[in-house]
């Protein structure tokens, strides 16, 4: 057996932390750093000094306002994201696993995602009114794509010996699909939704734009029609932080059920 | 529980784009309940496509495979296969003891059961220990060993073996060889195991089939009478291992050439 039983990273050594986490925090630090010294003393409206922007923030997001704006935004955000993942992964699985349903639906597909998502806003509205419901849409169908397209091709991509040890075996069916085929499908079938998670933010916000009452797109909006310059500022902070946490998030999600495939990768680089 | 293995008549021909290719031309053999048997042949010579045949993964063009006097026709429970390549068989996204109990959970076998049937296949490979690391910590000869056991755990009436020990190294490969050589004599399975290296298919056999080039047939059957009980260091210096080598060695060298089966020709004595 090699070194490192558990497959896992070494924990490293609390300076190693300690130099990884600055590694990490230096860059932001830097930009946020040169933010604050560039706009500080500008007089411009458009272009308020961070330390303006800082102090406002407080009074702009209160705890009342998290609730009102924020959380709209991420129930819809993740009512979307999620149905596009199920309808995704399941899709995806049938259509990698035939080769005809493949041929036939590939062409449709490839035009599909060709057509950029915002567009479908209008066109979505016609249909699912301009409520919730319009814009949880909006999200499923613009992050439905590069889930559908990654799952198709790791399911596809599934090892022949592998199929053919699991039919030796007798595992077909449900258990196939179960044991064999998403887990091989695993690091593609995160890739699209790691893909996914950004096209899905941006549509949060942008279904938010057309036709809302509430959430941080119509917020933000609401903010710079009133020339709440400052305001509008925060609440673009604010969608900044909602995607670092998000994908943070992700990534903790990832590294738990891919385990496997960063260990695997790992041990492999190690002999090559 | 152990059964016995019919090929007759076998035939498996490739239709592709404007190309045949017969792989197998006409192939009948038998293996006996319990018995192990070696196939060797020349690169190339359809070995795998005949195994494949054999376990149900591929329909022959024409003939027939039976498996205690059923008709294969896709893959038998009665039967395990060891893949040649270990490292795309074993399932990376589950630990050791997961990938031999998976193909347990689909025979509905209850968790107690499975439990037995785990910890001893492991234990006669000598991998007791292994069960909660990935495959992939493990070096390749302990996978193969992983393969076997999951093969063993299966409990099957004849394990087939597709060249199983021709990516690992020379000390390994002789371990894995007494293991099977052990394994086999203790549950009594009937083995049919696949190899190019003409030493292991005199070595580990009962009895050997040389296959001739492709389009296939089987070219010389060889009863191996060596002593039950074989060793690495003295069964391989033996005179008779040599003469048994040397009628397989020159057999394949005869297939090689495209030389046509001589019938009946007596085995050296």
């Amino acid at each position: 057996m090699k070194d490192d039983p558990a497959g896992r990273r070494r924990p490293g050594t609390w300076g190693g932390r300690l130099l990884r986490a600055l590694f990490v925090v230096a860059l932001p630090a830097l930009l946020f750093g040169l933010w604050w010294l560039a706009s500080d003393g500008s007089t411009d409206v458009y272009w308020p000094p961070l330390r303006t922007i800082l102090e406002t923030f407080p009074d702009v997001w209160t705890r009342a306002r998290l609730r009102a704006d924020l959380l709209p935004s991420l129930l819809r955000l993740l009512a979307g994201y999620t149905s596009a993942a199920v309808v995704g992964i399941g899709l995806g699985t049938v259509i990698g696993s035939y080769r005809k349903v493949r041929a036939v639906c590939e062409p449709v597909l490839e035009f599909l995602r060709a057509v950029p998502p915002p567009v479908l806003v209008p066109v979505i509205m016609l249909f699912a009114g301009i409520g919730d419901t319009m814009k949880i849409v909006v999200i499923a169908s613009g992050c439905v794509w590069p889930v559908l397209l990654n799952t198709i091709e790791g399911v596809r991509a599934v090892d022949s010996v592998m199929s053919e040890t699991a039919r030796s075996y007798g595992i077909t069916g449900p258990a196939r699909i179960r044991s064999v085929v998403l887990p091989s499908a695993g690091p593609q079938i995160f890739a699209g939704l790691r893909q996914a998670l950004s096209i899905g933010i941006i549509l949060m916000v942008i279904s938010e734009m057309f036709a809302a009452s509430n959430g941080l797109g119509f917020t933000i909006v609401q903010f710079q029609r009133g020339f709440a310059i400052p305001d509008m500022w925060t609440g673009i902070l604010v969608l900044g932080l909602l995607g670092f946490l998000l994908s943070v998030l992700f990534q903790l999600v990832e590294r738990r059920v891919l385990g496997w495939y960063h260990g695997l990768r790992d041990s492999s680089r190690r002999s090559p | 529980m152990h059964a016995s293995l019919v090929v007759s008549g076998l035939r498996k021909v490739y239709e592709g784009a404007g190309r045949r290719v017969e792989a197998v031309r006409d192939l009948t053999f038998t293996v006996d309940a319990g018995e192990l048997v070696c196939l060797v042949g020349p690169s190339g010579c359809g070995k795998t496509t005949l195994l494949k045949c054999m376990a149900g993964l591929l329909a022959p063009t024409s003939g027939e495979v039976l498996l205690g006097g059923r008709r294969v026709s896709g893959p038998p429970p009665g039967m395990a296969f060891v893949f040649q390549e270990y490292g795309r068989s074993l399932f990376p996204w589950m630990r050791v003891g997961e990938n031999v109990e998976l193909p347990l959970r689909q025979k509905k076998l209850g968790r107690v059961r499975r439990r037995e049937l785990v910890v001893d296949a492991l234990e006669s490979v000598g991998l007791a220990d292994a069960a909660g690391a990935y495959p992939w910590q493990l070096s390749g000869g302990m996978q193969q060993r992983v393969a076997i056991a999951r093969a063993l755990a299966y409990e099957p009436e004849v394990l087939l073996m597709d060249e199983p020990f021709a990516a690992v190294d020379a000390q390994t490969r002789a371990d894995l060889e007494d293991l099977v050589r052990r394994l086999w004599r203790r549950r009594g399975i009937t083995v049919l195991f696949v190899t190019h290296d003409i030493d292991e298919a005199v070595y580990l056999g009962e009895r050997v089939l040389v296959l001739s080039a492709s389009p296939t047939v089987v070219r010389e059957q060889l009863k191996v009478d060596l002593p039950e009980e074989r060793d690495q260091l003295r069964t391989r210096v033996a005179p008779r291992f040599a003469e048994l080598r040397t009628r397989v060695y020159e057999q394949i060298q005869a297939a090689k050439r495209g030389e046509p089966v001589v019938e009946d020709a007596p085995p050296p004595r």
